[in-house]
Protein backbone atom coordinates (compact mmCIF):
# COMPACT_ATOMS: atom_id res chain seq x y z
CA UNK A 1 0.00 0.00 0.00
CA UNK A 2 1.37 3.61 -1.03
CA UNK A 3 0.79 5.91 1.63
CA UNK A 4 -0.39 9.28 -0.33
CA UNK A 5 0.67 12.52 1.32
CA UNK A 6 -0.78 15.94 1.01
CA UNK A 7 1.41 18.60 0.13
CA UNK A 8 1.40 20.00 3.78
CA UNK A 9 1.90 16.61 5.18
CA UNK A 10 5.14 16.60 2.97
CA UNK A 11 6.66 20.01 3.96
CA UNK A 12 5.52 19.28 7.81
CA UNK A 13 7.22 16.01 6.91
CA UNK A 14 10.50 18.01 5.43
CA UNK A 15 10.58 20.40 8.42
CA UNK A 16 9.53 23.30 7.00
CA UNK A 17 6.99 24.03 10.09
CA UNK A 18 9.64 23.62 12.41
CA UNK A 19 11.49 20.50 14.51
CA UNK A 20 8.45 19.64 16.50
CA UNK A 21 6.02 19.43 13.45
CA UNK A 22 9.08 17.45 11.53
CA UNK A 23 8.98 14.81 14.49
CA UNK A 24 5.30 14.68 14.98
CA UNK A 25 4.68 14.12 11.55
CA UNK A 26 7.19 11.50 11.02
CA UNK A 27 5.54 9.23 14.04
CA UNK A 28 2.05 9.83 12.20
CA UNK A 29 3.82 8.72 8.85
CA UNK A 30 6.06 5.51 10.50
CA UNK A 31 2.11 4.64 11.91
CA UNK A 32 0.72 5.14 8.66
CA UNK A 33 3.19 2.61 7.18
CA UNK A 34 2.56 0.34 9.97
CA UNK A 35 -1.34 -0.13 9.94
CA UNK A 36 -1.29 -0.26 5.88
CA UNK A 37 -3.01 3.22 5.59
CA UNK A 38 -3.10 4.83 2.19
CA UNK A 39 -3.59 8.34 3.25
CA UNK A 40 -3.91 10.39 6.33
CA UNK A 41 -7.15 12.13 7.88
CA UNK A 42 -8.15 15.77 9.77
CA UNK A 43 -8.77 15.28 13.14
CA UNK A 44 -11.16 17.85 15.03
CA UNK A 45 -9.85 17.05 18.18
CA UNK A 46 -7.24 15.09 20.39
CA UNK A 47 -7.27 13.94 24.03
CA UNK A 48 -3.49 13.04 25.59
CA UNK A 49 -2.50 10.55 28.04
CA UNK A 50 1.15 11.01 27.66
CA UNK A 51 0.75 13.89 30.38
CA UNK A 52 0.64 11.12 32.92
CA UNK A 53 4.49 11.29 33.81
CA UNK A 54 5.80 7.36 33.91
CA UNK A 55 9.48 8.34 33.49
CA UNK A 56 12.27 10.34 31.68
CA UNK A 57 11.41 9.30 28.28
CA UNK A 58 7.55 10.84 28.02
CA UNK A 59 9.43 13.90 29.51
CA UNK A 60 11.81 14.12 27.03
CA UNK A 61 9.67 13.45 24.29
CA UNK A 62 7.30 16.14 25.25
CA UNK A 63 10.19 18.99 26.01
CA UNK A 64 11.81 17.67 22.45
CA UNK A 65 8.11 18.78 21.44
CA UNK A 66 7.48 21.81 23.22
CA UNK A 67 11.01 23.20 22.85
CA UNK A 68 11.03 22.53 19.12
CA UNK A 69 8.25 25.28 19.18
CA UNK A 70 5.12 22.65 19.15
CA UNK A 71 1.89 24.22 19.11
CA UNK A 72 -1.51 21.40 18.68
CA UNK A 73 -3.39 22.62 15.60
CA UNK A 74 -7.09 21.29 17.33
CA UNK A 75 -8.71 21.73 20.61
CA UNK A 76 -6.17 19.14 22.86
CA UNK A 77 -7.62 18.19 26.19
CA UNK A 78 -5.00 16.88 28.73
CA UNK A 79 -5.23 13.32 30.75
CA UNK A 80 -4.69 13.10 34.31
CA UNK A 81 -1.63 13.64 36.02
CA UNK A 82 0.01 12.20 38.74
CA UNK A 83 -1.02 15.33 40.92
CA UNK A 84 -3.73 16.49 42.25
CA UNK A 85 -3.04 19.92 41.34
CA UNK A 86 -6.13 21.71 43.05
CA UNK A 87 -5.59 19.75 46.33
CA UNK A 88 -1.78 19.41 46.88
CA UNK A 89 -1.97 18.54 50.38
CA UNK A 90 -3.59 15.29 49.42
CA UNK A 91 0.09 14.21 47.68
CA UNK A 92 2.13 11.78 49.82
CA UNK A 93 4.36 10.49 47.49
CA UNK A 94 8.06 11.94 46.67
CA UNK A 95 9.28 15.26 46.01
CA UNK A 96 11.51 14.78 43.05
CA UNK A 97 8.53 12.86 41.29
CA UNK A 98 6.35 15.81 41.88
CA UNK A 99 8.80 18.18 40.12
CA UNK A 100 9.32 16.22 36.94
CA UNK A 101 5.30 15.44 37.08
CA UNK A 102 4.98 19.08 37.02
CA UNK A 103 7.57 19.38 34.30
CA UNK A 104 5.91 17.10 32.28
CA UNK A 105 2.72 18.72 32.99
CA UNK A 106 3.86 22.49 31.85
CA UNK A 107 5.44 21.08 28.57
CA UNK A 108 1.60 20.09 27.28
CA UNK A 109 -0.09 23.36 28.90
CA UNK A 110 3.30 25.36 26.74
CA UNK A 111 1.90 23.38 23.40
CA UNK A 112 -1.45 24.48 24.00
CA UNK A 113 -3.16 21.93 25.06
CA UNK A 114 -5.93 22.94 27.53
CA UNK A 115 -6.03 22.08 31.46
CA UNK A 116 -8.52 19.86 32.05
CA UNK A 117 -6.64 16.67 34.05
CA UNK A 118 -9.63 13.99 33.66
CA UNK A 119 -9.38 10.54 32.01
CA UNK A 120 -13.21 11.38 31.26
CA UNK A 121 -12.86 14.06 28.45
CA UNK A 122 -16.81 13.19 27.10
CA UNK A 123 -18.00 15.01 30.15
CA UNK A 124 -16.74 18.14 29.24
CA UNK A 125 -18.88 20.46 27.84
CA UNK A 126 -17.60 20.60 24.15
CA UNK A 127 -17.70 16.83 22.86
CA UNK A 128 -17.56 15.43 19.57
CA UNK A 129 -20.51 14.61 17.51
CA UNK A 130 -21.28 11.32 15.98
CA UNK A 131 -18.93 10.78 13.04
CA UNK A 132 -16.58 12.98 14.04
CA UNK A 133 -13.10 12.06 13.09
CA UNK A 134 -10.77 12.56 16.58
CA UNK A 135 -7.30 11.22 17.75
CA UNK A 136 -7.80 10.40 21.68
CA UNK A 137 -5.62 8.15 23.73
CA UNK A 138 -6.57 6.89 27.33
CA UNK A 139 -8.55 4.07 26.88
CA UNK A 140 -11.90 4.43 28.79
CA UNK A 141 -11.99 7.37 27.13
CA UNK A 142 -11.16 6.12 23.35
CA UNK A 143 -14.04 3.13 24.44
CA UNK A 144 -16.49 5.97 25.29
CA UNK A 145 -15.85 8.03 22.16
CA UNK A 146 -16.64 5.58 19.50
CA UNK A 147 -19.07 3.63 21.64
CA UNK A 148 -21.32 5.88 23.11
CA UNK A 149 -20.54 9.11 21.04
CA UNK A 150 -19.65 7.38 17.97
CA UNK A 151 -17.51 9.44 16.89
CA UNK A 152 -13.82 7.83 15.55
CA UNK A 153 -10.64 7.05 17.10
CA UNK A 154 -8.09 4.85 16.69
CA UNK A 155 -6.25 3.04 20.07
CA UNK A 156 -3.97 5.54 20.15
CA UNK A 157 -1.49 5.37 23.38
CA UNK A 158 1.10 7.88 24.33
CA UNK A 159 3.73 9.69 22.33
CA UNK A 160 1.27 9.45 19.13
CA UNK A 161 -1.92 11.30 20.69
CA UNK A 162 0.33 14.71 20.78
CA UNK A 163 1.63 13.86 17.66
CA UNK A 164 -2.00 13.93 16.03
CA UNK A 165 -2.78 17.30 18.33
CA UNK A 166 0.64 19.10 16.75
CA UNK A 167 -0.28 18.28 13.13
CA UNK A 168 -4.20 17.52 13.36
CA UNK A 169 -3.56 14.65 11.21
CA UNK A 170 -3.38 10.35 11.76
CA UNK A 171 -3.29 7.41 9.49
CA UNK A 172 -7.14 6.25 7.33
CA UNK A 173 -7.05 3.09 8.87
CA UNK A 174 -8.39 0.69 11.75
CA UNK A 175 -11.42 1.93 13.65
CA UNK A 176 -11.43 5.52 11.41
CA UNK A 177 -12.59 3.49 9.20
CA UNK A 178 -16.46 2.28 8.54
CA UNK A 179 -15.57 -0.96 7.13
CA UNK A 180 -13.63 -2.17 10.69
CA UNK A 181 -16.49 -0.73 12.93
CA UNK A 182 -18.08 -3.75 12.63
CA UNK A 183 -18.58 -6.05 15.76
CA UNK A 184 -17.06 -9.66 15.86
CA UNK A 185 -17.55 -11.48 18.67
CA UNK A 186 -21.59 -11.57 19.99
CA UNK A 187 -22.21 -11.87 23.71
CA UNK A 188 -25.77 -12.79 24.86
CA UNK A 189 -26.41 -12.11 27.80
CA UNK A 190 -29.10 -14.39 29.71
CA UNK A 191 -31.96 -13.92 31.85
CA UNK A 192 -30.87 -11.88 35.04
CA UNK A 193 -33.14 -10.08 37.72
CA UNK A 194 -34.48 -6.93 37.23
CA UNK A 195 -33.02 -5.50 40.20
CA UNK A 196 -29.65 -6.36 39.04
CA UNK A 197 -29.84 -4.97 35.53
CA UNK A 198 -30.80 -1.72 37.35
CA UNK A 199 -28.27 -1.94 39.23
CA UNK A 200 -24.95 0.34 38.26
CA UNK A 201 -22.82 -3.36 40.11
CA UNK A 202 -23.63 -5.08 36.82
CA UNK A 203 -21.86 -3.10 34.37
CA UNK A 204 -18.84 -3.09 35.34
CA UNK A 205 -18.67 -6.71 35.86
CA UNK A 206 -20.24 -7.36 32.49
CA UNK A 207 -17.57 -5.15 31.36
CA UNK A 208 -14.59 -6.70 33.41
CA UNK A 209 -15.85 -10.49 31.20
CA UNK A 210 -16.39 -8.89 27.92
CA UNK A 211 -12.76 -7.21 27.91
CA UNK A 212 -11.25 -10.79 28.77
CA UNK A 213 -13.57 -12.89 26.49
CA UNK A 214 -12.63 -10.04 23.92
CA UNK A 215 -9.20 -9.33 23.71
CA UNK A 216 -8.84 -6.71 20.87
CA UNK A 217 -12.04 -7.64 18.98
CA UNK A 218 -15.40 -5.85 18.43
CA UNK A 219 -18.04 -6.86 20.79
CA UNK A 220 -21.54 -7.08 20.51
CA UNK A 221 -23.53 -6.98 23.67
CA UNK A 222 -27.11 -8.12 23.36
CA UNK A 223 -29.85 -9.07 26.28
CA UNK A 224 -29.55 -6.04 28.28
CA UNK A 225 -32.34 -2.85 28.76
CA UNK A 226 -32.50 -0.39 26.14
CA UNK A 227 -30.83 3.00 26.42
CA UNK A 228 -28.12 2.40 29.39
CA UNK A 229 -27.62 5.49 30.71
CA UNK A 230 -23.57 7.08 29.98
CA UNK A 231 -22.93 6.50 33.09
CA UNK A 232 -23.38 2.94 33.08
CA UNK A 233 -21.58 2.28 29.67
CA UNK A 234 -18.70 4.40 30.79
CA UNK A 235 -18.24 1.45 33.67
CA UNK A 236 -18.41 -1.55 31.24
CA UNK A 237 -16.38 0.27 28.96
CA UNK A 238 -13.70 1.64 31.36
CA UNK A 239 -13.51 -2.80 32.46
CA UNK A 240 -13.25 -3.88 28.74
CA UNK A 241 -10.96 -1.72 28.14
CA UNK A 242 -8.75 -2.70 30.73
CA UNK A 243 -9.11 -6.86 30.87
CA UNK A 244 -9.07 -6.63 27.11
CA UNK A 245 -8.02 -3.97 24.30
CA UNK A 246 -11.33 -2.81 23.19
CA UNK A 247 -11.54 0.08 21.53
CA UNK A 248 -15.47 0.04 20.46
CA UNK A 249 -18.49 -1.93 21.54
CA UNK A 250 -21.97 -2.30 20.89
CA UNK A 251 -24.37 -2.39 22.90
CA UNK A 252 -27.72 -3.77 21.34
CA UNK A 253 -30.27 -0.77 22.01
CA UNK A 254 -28.22 1.45 23.68
CA UNK A 255 -25.66 2.63 21.33
CA UNK A 256 -25.72 4.61 18.24
CA UNK A 257 -24.14 2.27 15.71
CA UNK A 258 -26.24 -1.05 17.04
CA UNK A 259 -29.63 -0.26 17.39
CA UNK A 260 -30.11 -3.86 16.13
CA UNK A 261 -27.55 -6.84 16.85
CA UNK A 262 -27.68 -7.12 12.93
CA UNK A 263 -26.80 -3.46 12.17
CA UNK A 264 -24.01 -4.03 14.98
CA UNK A 265 -22.67 -6.98 13.60
CA UNK A 266 -22.60 -5.22 9.53
CA UNK A 267 -25.20 -8.05 8.40
CA UNK A 268 -22.43 -10.50 9.22
CA UNK A 269 -22.23 -13.49 11.26
CA UNK A 270 -20.26 -12.76 14.49
CA UNK A 271 -16.66 -15.25 14.26
CA UNK A 272 -17.68 -15.93 17.98
CA UNK A 273 -21.01 -16.31 19.99
CA UNK A 274 -20.68 -16.34 23.45
CA UNK A 275 -24.07 -17.52 25.67
CA UNK A 276 -23.21 -15.31 29.05
CA UNK A 277 -24.59 -17.63 31.87
CA UNK A 278 -25.57 -16.02 35.24
CA UNK A 279 -23.03 -18.15 36.95
CA UNK A 280 -20.29 -16.42 34.84
CA UNK A 281 -21.66 -13.03 35.28
CA UNK A 282 -21.10 -14.55 39.26
CA UNK A 283 -17.43 -15.48 38.34
CA UNK A 284 -16.13 -12.34 36.70
CA UNK A 285 -17.75 -10.61 40.01
CA UNK A 286 -15.86 -12.62 42.52
CA UNK A 287 -12.61 -11.95 40.10
CA UNK A 288 -12.57 -8.41 40.89
CA UNK A 289 -12.09 -8.87 44.58
CA UNK A 290 -8.79 -10.15 45.86
CA UNK A 291 -10.24 -10.88 49.22
CA UNK A 292 -13.83 -10.89 51.21
CA UNK A 293 -12.84 -7.81 52.98
CA UNK A 294 -11.16 -8.64 57.12
CA UNK A 295 -9.73 -5.23 57.50
CA UNK A 296 -11.15 -2.35 55.53
CA UNK A 297 -8.37 0.82 54.62
CA UNK A 298 -9.82 2.69 51.86
CA UNK A 299 -12.62 3.21 49.39
CA UNK A 300 -11.93 4.71 46.17
CA UNK A 301 -14.75 5.86 44.28
CA UNK A 302 -14.74 7.72 40.44
CA UNK A 303 -12.76 5.56 38.00
CA UNK A 304 -13.07 7.18 35.27
CA UNK A 305 -13.88 10.15 37.05
CA UNK A 306 -17.45 10.65 38.37
CA UNK A 307 -20.56 12.62 36.65
CA UNK A 308 -22.32 15.26 37.79
CA UNK A 309 -24.76 12.51 38.44
CA UNK A 310 -22.65 10.57 39.61
CA UNK A 311 -21.42 13.13 42.45
CA UNK A 312 -24.86 13.95 43.18
CA UNK A 313 -25.73 9.78 43.99
CA UNK A 314 -22.57 9.43 46.28
CA UNK A 315 -24.11 13.23 47.93
CA UNK A 316 -27.22 11.60 48.67
CA UNK A 317 -25.91 8.23 50.11
CA UNK A 318 -23.54 10.42 52.02
CA UNK A 319 -26.12 12.89 53.67
CA UNK A 320 -26.26 12.98 57.30
CA UNK A 321 -23.83 10.06 57.95
CA UNK A 322 -20.34 9.77 59.00
CA UNK A 323 -17.28 8.07 57.40
CA UNK A 324 -15.82 5.70 59.67
CA UNK A 325 -12.77 7.12 61.70
CA UNK A 326 -10.67 4.52 60.31
CA UNK A 327 -11.39 4.46 56.64
CA UNK A 328 -10.86 6.87 54.38
CA UNK A 329 -13.09 7.78 51.40
CA UNK A 330 -11.96 9.31 48.34
CA UNK A 331 -13.99 10.29 45.40
CA UNK A 332 -12.31 11.38 42.35
CA UNK A 333 -13.72 13.75 39.78
CA UNK A 334 -12.61 16.33 36.98
CA UNK A 335 -11.72 20.00 38.08
CA UNK A 336 -14.72 21.40 35.44
CA UNK A 337 -17.32 18.46 36.35
CA UNK A 338 -16.60 19.63 40.19
CA UNK A 339 -16.50 23.55 39.10
CA UNK A 340 -20.50 23.14 37.54
CA UNK A 341 -22.01 21.07 40.32
CA UNK A 342 -23.91 22.22 43.19
CA UNK A 343 -22.15 23.19 46.16
CA UNK A 344 -24.41 21.34 48.35
CA UNK A 345 -23.48 18.18 47.13
CA UNK A 346 -19.97 18.70 47.77
CA UNK A 347 -20.52 19.31 51.17
CA UNK A 348 -22.58 16.59 51.96
CA UNK A 349 -19.07 14.60 50.42
CA UNK A 350 -17.10 16.36 52.71
CA UNK A 351 -18.99 17.06 55.49
CA UNK A 352 -19.31 13.31 55.70
CA UNK A 353 -15.18 13.21 56.36
CA UNK A 354 -14.66 12.04 52.45
CA UNK A 355 -12.16 13.82 50.34
CA UNK A 356 -13.02 14.76 46.78
CA UNK A 357 -9.87 14.46 44.19
CA UNK A 358 -9.23 15.82 40.92
CA UNK A 359 -6.60 16.08 38.72
CA UNK A 360 -5.68 12.59 39.33
CA UNK A 361 -6.53 8.98 40.15
CA UNK A 362 -5.98 6.85 43.38
CA UNK A 363 -4.31 4.30 41.99
CA UNK A 364 -1.78 5.66 40.12
CA UNK A 365 -0.54 9.26 42.71
CA UNK A 366 0.03 8.29 46.56
CA UNK A 367 -2.83 9.67 48.08
CA UNK A 368 -3.90 6.74 49.75
CA UNK A 369 -2.24 7.14 53.74
CA UNK A 370 -3.46 3.71 55.09
CA UNK A 371 -2.75 0.55 52.98
CA UNK A 372 -2.53 -2.25 55.67
CA UNK A 373 -6.01 -3.15 54.91
CA UNK A 374 -7.96 -3.52 51.61
CA UNK A 375 -9.46 -1.08 49.61
CA UNK A 376 -12.64 -0.72 48.13
CA UNK A 377 -14.40 -0.15 45.12
CA UNK A 378 -17.25 0.60 42.85
CA UNK A 379 -15.02 0.45 39.55
CA UNK A 380 -13.57 -2.48 37.85
CA UNK A 381 -10.96 -0.69 36.00
CA UNK A 382 -9.94 0.77 39.64
CA UNK A 383 -9.84 -2.81 40.78
CA UNK A 384 -8.44 -4.48 37.89
CA UNK A 385 -5.08 -2.43 38.11
CA UNK A 386 -4.46 -1.26 41.95
CA UNK A 387 -3.48 -4.31 43.24
CA UNK A 388 -0.23 -4.33 40.58
CA UNK A 389 0.14 -0.65 41.20
CA UNK A 390 -0.16 0.00 45.01
CA UNK A 391 -0.09 -3.88 46.36
CA UNK A 392 -3.07 -3.70 48.16
CA UNK A 393 -5.79 -6.10 48.51
CA UNK A 394 -8.93 -5.14 46.61
CA UNK A 395 -12.87 -5.77 47.23
CA UNK A 396 -15.30 -4.62 44.51
CA UNK A 397 -18.83 -3.76 44.88
CA UNK A 398 -21.73 -1.24 44.12
CA UNK A 399 -21.41 2.45 44.83
CA UNK A 400 -24.20 2.27 47.50
CA UNK A 401 -21.80 -1.12 49.42
CA UNK A 402 -18.47 1.30 49.04
CA UNK A 403 -20.59 3.53 50.62
CA UNK A 404 -22.55 1.77 53.42
CA UNK A 405 -18.76 0.35 54.01
CA UNK A 406 -16.87 3.25 54.37
CA UNK A 407 -19.83 4.33 56.97
CA UNK A 408 -19.05 1.10 58.81
CA UNK A 409 -15.77 0.77 59.00
CA UNK A 410 -15.81 -2.88 56.67
CA UNK A 411 -17.14 -4.65 54.19
CA UNK A 412 -21.01 -3.89 54.31
CA UNK A 413 -22.73 -5.94 51.42
CA UNK A 414 -26.24 -5.45 50.22
CA UNK A 415 -28.09 -8.94 50.40
CA UNK A 416 -30.76 -8.58 48.37
CA UNK A 417 -28.70 -7.28 45.31
CA UNK A 418 -27.19 -10.71 44.01
CA UNK A 419 -30.24 -12.61 45.00
CA UNK A 420 -31.36 -15.11 42.66
CA UNK A 421 -28.16 -15.31 40.42
CA UNK B 1 5.44 -5.54 10.54
CA UNK B 2 4.89 -2.40 13.09
CA UNK B 3 8.53 -1.67 13.35
CA UNK B 4 11.77 -3.11 11.84
CA UNK B 5 14.85 -3.90 13.60
CA UNK B 6 16.67 -6.56 14.69
CA UNK B 7 16.82 -8.50 18.02
CA UNK B 8 17.77 -11.57 19.00
CA UNK B 9 17.10 -13.13 22.05
CA UNK B 10 15.52 -16.50 24.06
CA UNK B 11 11.26 -16.28 23.43
CA UNK B 12 9.54 -15.90 26.63
CA UNK B 13 5.94 -17.08 25.60
CA UNK B 14 3.36 -15.45 27.02
CA UNK B 15 0.36 -17.55 28.33
CA UNK B 16 -2.46 -14.43 28.09
CA UNK B 17 -2.06 -10.81 26.85
CA UNK B 18 -0.10 -8.43 28.84
CA UNK B 19 -0.19 -4.56 29.65
CA UNK B 20 2.59 -2.78 30.29
CA UNK B 21 0.94 -0.20 32.66
CA UNK B 22 0.32 -1.94 35.36
CA UNK B 23 1.17 -5.00 34.41
CA UNK B 24 5.32 -4.51 33.80
CA UNK B 25 8.04 -2.41 36.69
CA UNK B 26 9.47 -0.47 33.90
CA UNK B 27 12.61 -0.19 36.58
CA UNK B 28 13.37 -3.62 36.75
CA UNK B 29 11.18 -5.25 34.03
CA UNK B 30 9.68 -7.70 35.94
CA UNK B 31 5.87 -8.69 35.37
CA UNK B 32 3.93 -7.44 38.06
CA UNK B 33 0.32 -7.86 36.78
CA UNK B 34 -1.12 -10.01 39.62
CA UNK B 35 -3.39 -11.73 37.54
CA UNK B 36 -1.18 -12.55 35.45
CA UNK B 37 -0.01 -16.50 34.95
CA UNK B 38 3.95 -15.15 34.04
CA UNK B 39 4.27 -13.07 37.14
CA UNK B 40 7.35 -12.26 38.37
CA UNK B 41 9.41 -13.31 35.12
CA UNK B 42 12.07 -10.79 33.27
CA UNK B 43 11.07 -9.37 30.20
CA UNK B 44 15.05 -7.71 29.65
CA UNK B 45 16.59 -9.26 26.63
CA UNK B 46 13.78 -11.27 25.70
CA UNK B 47 11.82 -12.21 22.51
CA UNK B 48 8.42 -11.39 23.86
CA UNK B 49 5.72 -13.48 22.44
CA UNK B 50 2.00 -12.58 22.77
CA UNK B 51 -1.15 -12.56 20.98
CA UNK B 52 -1.54 -9.03 21.96
CA UNK B 53 -1.49 -6.25 24.69
CA UNK B 54 -4.67 -4.82 26.50
CA UNK B 55 -5.88 -1.53 26.39
CA UNK B 56 -4.09 0.81 28.28
CA UNK B 57 -3.01 3.35 26.15
CA UNK B 58 0.02 4.22 29.05
CA UNK B 59 1.71 0.65 28.00
CA UNK B 60 3.95 2.97 25.38
CA UNK B 61 5.51 4.62 27.81
CA UNK B 62 5.62 2.09 30.48
CA UNK B 63 7.67 0.37 27.23
CA UNK B 64 9.81 3.33 26.04
CA UNK B 65 10.77 3.16 29.71
CA UNK B 66 12.20 0.44 30.39
CA UNK B 67 13.85 -0.16 26.73
CA UNK B 68 15.40 3.33 27.89
CA UNK B 69 16.85 1.77 31.05
CA UNK B 70 17.79 -1.35 29.62
CA UNK B 71 15.24 -3.92 30.77
CA UNK B 72 12.97 -3.63 28.28
CA UNK B 73 12.07 -6.86 25.39
CA UNK B 74 14.52 -7.35 22.30
CA UNK B 75 11.82 -8.08 20.35
CA UNK B 76 8.05 -8.26 20.57
CA UNK B 77 6.26 -10.54 18.64
CA UNK B 78 2.72 -10.30 18.17
CA UNK B 79 0.06 -12.58 16.81
CA UNK B 80 -2.66 -9.01 16.00
CA UNK B 81 -1.59 -6.02 15.67
CA UNK B 82 -1.04 -3.35 18.01
CA UNK B 83 -0.04 0.16 17.38
CA UNK B 84 0.00 1.02 21.42
CA UNK B 85 3.33 -1.47 21.62
CA UNK B 86 5.01 -0.52 18.48
CA UNK B 87 4.49 3.28 19.38
CA UNK B 88 6.27 2.84 23.25
CA UNK B 89 9.31 0.87 20.83
CA UNK B 90 9.43 4.20 18.08
CA UNK B 91 9.62 6.41 20.66
CA UNK B 92 12.63 4.85 22.34
CA UNK B 93 14.03 4.48 18.83
CA UNK B 94 13.74 8.60 18.08
CA UNK B 95 14.61 9.34 21.63
CA UNK B 96 17.52 6.97 22.56
CA UNK B 97 18.40 5.28 18.91
CA UNK B 98 17.74 1.83 20.90
CA UNK B 99 15.31 -0.35 18.26
CA UNK B 100 13.41 -3.02 19.85
CA UNK B 101 11.45 -4.20 16.73
CA UNK B 102 8.18 -5.23 16.69
CA UNK B 103 6.18 -8.02 14.41
CA UNK B 104 3.34 -9.63 13.33
CA UNK B 105 3.26 -13.41 12.37
CA UNK B 106 0.79 -15.39 10.98
CA UNK B 107 -1.11 -18.13 13.04
CA UNK B 108 1.40 -20.81 12.22
CA UNK B 109 4.23 -19.22 12.91
CA UNK B 110 3.12 -17.76 16.33
CA UNK B 111 2.01 -21.56 17.58
CA UNK B 112 5.37 -22.91 16.64
CA UNK B 113 7.38 -20.62 18.63
CA UNK B 114 8.52 -22.40 22.28
CA UNK B 115 9.11 -20.99 25.03
CA UNK B 116 13.11 -20.25 26.17
CA UNK B 117 14.19 -20.86 22.15
CA UNK B 118 16.26 -18.64 20.23
CA UNK B 119 14.34 -16.16 17.85
CA UNK B 120 16.45 -13.77 15.76
CA UNK B 121 14.23 -10.88 14.00
CA UNK B 122 16.01 -8.88 11.47
CA UNK B 123 13.72 -6.63 9.19
CA UNK B 124 10.72 -8.17 8.75
CA UNK B 125 12.13 -11.53 8.89
CA UNK B 126 11.67 -14.20 12.08
CA UNK B 127 13.47 -17.47 12.42
CA UNK B 128 12.69 -19.17 15.55
CA UNK B 129 15.80 -21.46 16.76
Amino acid sequence: MTLELSPDDRARLAGEAGEADRLAMTVIVRLARAMAADRLLDVTSAHIDSCLYHGRSGLDFALRLADGGGRVRVPTTLNVTSLDLLHPDLYAGDAAHAEQARRLADAYERMGCAPTWTCAPYQLPARPAFGEQIAWAESNAIVFANSVLGARTHRYGDFVDICAALTGRVPAAGLHLAENRHGEILFRIGALPDDLTASDVLYPVLGHLVGYRAGIRIPVIEGLPPDLGEDLLKAMGAAAASSGGVGLMHVVGSTPEAPTTEAALGGRRPREVVAVSPEMVVAARDDLSTTAGGGLSAVCLGTPHYSAAELERTATLLAGRRVNPAIELYVSTGRDVLAAVSPEWIEAIEGAGARIVTDTCTYITPIIRNRRGAVMTDSAKWAFYAPSNLGVDVVFGSAQECVASAVAGSVTRDSGLWAGV
Amino acid sequence: MLLEGRGVGRALVLAAPLSFWGGVDAESGVIIDHRHPQRGEEIGGRILVMPAGRGSSSSASVLAEAIRLGVGPAGIVLQHSDEIVMLGALAAEILYGVTCPVVVVDAETFGGIVEGRAIAIDGSEVTVG
